[in-house]
């Protein structure tokens, strides 16, 4: 069950799953797929599945924390006890509390937050199964539930991670991959602004490799954009086409 | 100075419309001479002005809006409604009450208690303190009977149509009392319950095909398709 | 005082900044004055206490005897907490670790762990049974600016002053003998954070700084001029072109404090 496999890239360039050291898992995403949350999103991309809704702007609950110029807004970011190979407490732990945060910090400068003082905006993610770069996944479902909801945004965030195996800067590391590289570069972009909302790092590389890993994540955020904007249209789009 | 979507295309926030003099319109920002949507709609322009007719938003409150709300709360002196926006409403006793208030012999419960439907109209609203709801005018107060339907807020125009073109067709065509908030919460009353549904039909159609164009026949061609159908009925 | 900043105050260190200067007269990439002293708390396997401005975290650790991960059974293990104590700030309250001090112990963790500044396998006693766990807690006195790179110069500090009994194995049991070594260490991880205000990148920001930016950013790095952790927090964002030029500025501040501090 816990072997390691012997090499993480082979000869040929390929990785564990055939993908090329540029290339991104198989993405599939959902919009408005739960009827209660104000918007919400569904991805899946490699074995992740991750569910992300949103509501808002509404009530700040307790009031002793509403802030008079502006909204609230508030991230949860919790994995299911299924979701990974040893059972996982449902306890928040501390790497979940981080998370929420760094996510929180990544989607608030998206969104126009001065427009609706004295309420809140919570955003909640369940990873439903973990397959590496369950923050990156989260953040570009979780920025597509606001979009859902109708919360005026600057941008719809997008993010994705990149990092080393085996002496390659790679594109969206797998679990394995994460696990035993030598570095991931989770990133959050703001594409049309070209601005980067989410960066952590975490492994070794000389300042020349974080460059390009930080080249590549843009590039693999500005593909899962296009899905991004195509999956937020599907529901009009449809019906549009019936008609004509 | 060019614009890069036609009228009623898609957009999505963060998509660039226009750049150059332009003006920004509803659902849309301005950031260095260049205007971006800021909610997933349609592009519409007037002249120098780039709006998106949204897909979906909730009720901001606004003075003069006709809303309906549900009382959710009954205090000593008025009552809170929840008209469906971020912010609950508060309706004061000294509004409803005609007579001067006496806070510890009247009970606010008997004129409005929790759970009813009124009719308001929004008197004051900013972004310091929660919308002031009036019901100090005709056709406004306490509802009795009904249907009561909820539609996204920004679909409310759709409904109305032009010049009111739309909403005075189905009052016609279903002979049915509508009146809509602009909290997105509709009352239909009708003379018969097959009346009413019709007139539920059309607006729910309103609401699921509010983004193409030639509405208005189709829903008027539905309801005297309909109609016909519950004459055949009736007459079996 | 209240922690709001006023109007006036945030357009002067805008405007000083414009300018290449800051509210105390550094340059924007000046650290304050760093002062650290260690061995200060003697029931405490190591200690350091760092003063970086007026910015004051005092940094313990305890070494203890137990079970390593079922992963790494050669290695010993690394547990790494932080407090924002409430006569630190008058904006720290009471209570369980919040989102701020779970983050600030992460990311100092983050840059001992990823550097591999201590040289675990040699804490291991019984592979698989015994190891040392080094416990490492951060514990901030005074809040002035920059904790992130206090405390985990407090923290490093704290390892390098780490003292661990020696030990026999008599009959299966490891029986603690008299005498100490010093925590093996391979590396000497240094953080340096910027803080973005107005489009400019200023190192070490102070309190009324952080208070007025727009996010900040955080690179460790290890002796060989690596890179080993990076968080960026608050709520704005950062151009590409920022970020190379904060690595770029990042590898060699911690050049130069590595030199200073003899490490």
């Amino acid at each position: 069950m816990n072997d390691k496999p012997e090499k993480l890239i082979d000869k040929k360039g390929a990785r564990l799953d055939g993908r090329k050291p540029d290339e991104l898992r198989p993405i599939k995403i959902d919009v408005g797929v739960l009827s209660n949350a104000d918007g919400s999103a569904y991805i899946e991309q490699g074995k992740n599945k991750i569910l992300a809704g949103a509501y808002g702007p509404r009530e700040v609950h307790p009031k002793h924390l509403e802030l008079q110029d502006r909204m609230l807004l508030r991230c949860r970011y919790h994995m299911a006890p299924f979701s990974v190979q040893e059972r996982k407490s449902p306890a928040p732990s501390r790497r979940e509390v981080e998370i929420s945060k760094v996510i929180r910090e990544s989607l608030e400068p998206s969104i126009f937050m001065e427009y609706y003082p004295r309420t809140a905006l919570d955003v909640f993610v369940e990873v439903l199964q973990a397959d590496g770069g369950t923050r990156c996944a989260s953040i570009t479902a979780a920025a597509l539930a606001i979009a859902d909801a109708g919360i005026p945004m600057r941008d719809i965030v997008v993010a994705c991670a990149a990092g080393k195996v085996e002496d390659t800067v790679v594109l969206d590391l797998m679990d394995e991959e994460d696990k035993l590289g030598s570095a991931d570069v989770p990133l959050a972009l703001m594409p049309n602004l070209n601005a980067v909302t989410l960066l952590q790092m975490d492994g070794i590389l000389t300042v020349e490799e974080f460059e390009q890993a930080v080249n590549l994540a843009i590039e693999g955020c500005k593909k899962i954009s296009v899905i991004q904007k195509e999956s937020l249209k599907a529901k009009y789009v449809d019906v549009k086409e019936v008609e004509e | 100075m060019p614009i890069f979507f036609e009228t009623r295309q898609l957009v999505t926030p963060g998509d660039l419309i226009a750049e150059g003099e332009y003006v920004a319109g509803e659902n849309t920002y301005k950031e260095n001479e260049k205007i971006y949507a800021s909610r997933l709609g349609l592009v519409e322009t007037e002249n120098k002005k780039v709006s998106v007719v949204a897909l979906k938003a909730f009720y901001i409150p606004k003075a003069e809006d006709i809303v309906i709300g549900t009382v959710v709360e009954v205090g000593f002196n008025g009552w809170t409604v929840d008209i469906n926006a971020p912010y609950p409403a508060i309706l004061r006793a000294g509004d409803v009450l005609s007579r001067p208030f006496r806070p510890q012999k009247d009970d606010l419960s008997q004129v409005l208690d929790m759970g009813d439907l009124i009719v308001a109209k929004v008197a004051s609203y900013d972004r310091t303190h929660d919308p002031q709801l009036t019901v100090g005018e005709p056709g406004l107060g306490k509802i009795t009977r009904g249907q009561i339907l909820r539609i996204t807020p920004t679909k409310i125009p759709r409904v109305i149509g032009r010049k009111g073109s739309m909403i005075s067709m189905i009052k016609q065509e279903t002979g049915c009392n509508i009146i809509l908030g602009l909290n997105g919460v509709i009352l239909i009353t009708g003379k018969t319950l097959e009346s009413e549904q019709l007139a539920l039909m059309a607006i729910h159609k309103i609401d699921e095909e509010s983004h193409t164009s030639g509405l208005t026949d189709r829903v008027t061609q539905m309801l005297k398709e309909e109609k016909a159908k519950m004459e055949e009925n009736k007459n079996e | 005082m209240s922690s709001v900043i006023t109007r006036v105050k945030q357009k002067q260190i805008a405007q000083l900044i414009e300018k290449g200067k800051r509210l105390d007269g550094r340059e924007l990439t000046d650290y304050r004055e760093i002062t650290i002293e260690q061995g200060i708390i003697e029931r405490a396997e190591g200690s350091a206490r760092v003063l970086l401005g007026k910015t004051e975290v005092l940094a313990g650790t305890k070494v203890e005897l137990g079970e390593p991960f079922s992963d790494t059974p050669n290695e010993g293990v690394l547990t790494v907490n932080a407090e924002l104590v409430p006569l630190a700030s008058p904006t720290f309250e009471p209570g369980p670790p919040n989102e701020n001090s779970i983050e600030l112990a992460r990311i100092v963790d983050r840059g001992i762990r990823e550097s591999k500044a201590i040289d675990t396998e040699k804490l291991c006693i019984e592979p698989g049974k015994k190891v040392f766990v080094i416990f490492v807690d951060v514990y901030v006195l005074n809040h002035d600016g920059n904790l992130i790179d206090a405390s985990a110069l407090a923290a490093t500090a704290a390892l390098l002053n780490t003292k661990m009994s020696k030990y026999q194995i008599e009959k299966g049991e490891v029986k603690l003998t008299s005498g100490y070594t010093q925590l093996p260490m391979k590396k000497h991880p240094i953080t340096v954070t910027f803080a973005k205000i107005d489009n400019k990148l200023v190192v070490d920001p102070g309190l009324e700084e952080e208070q007025v930016m727009d996010a900040r950013i955080s690179m460790a790095f290890d002796d060989d001029d690596n890179i080993c952790a990076i968080q960026k927090g608050g709520n704005g964002y950062f151009t590409p072109e920022q970020i190379q030029e904060a690595a770029k500025t990042a590898k060699e501040k911690a050049k130069q404090l590595r030199k200073k501090l003899d490490w």
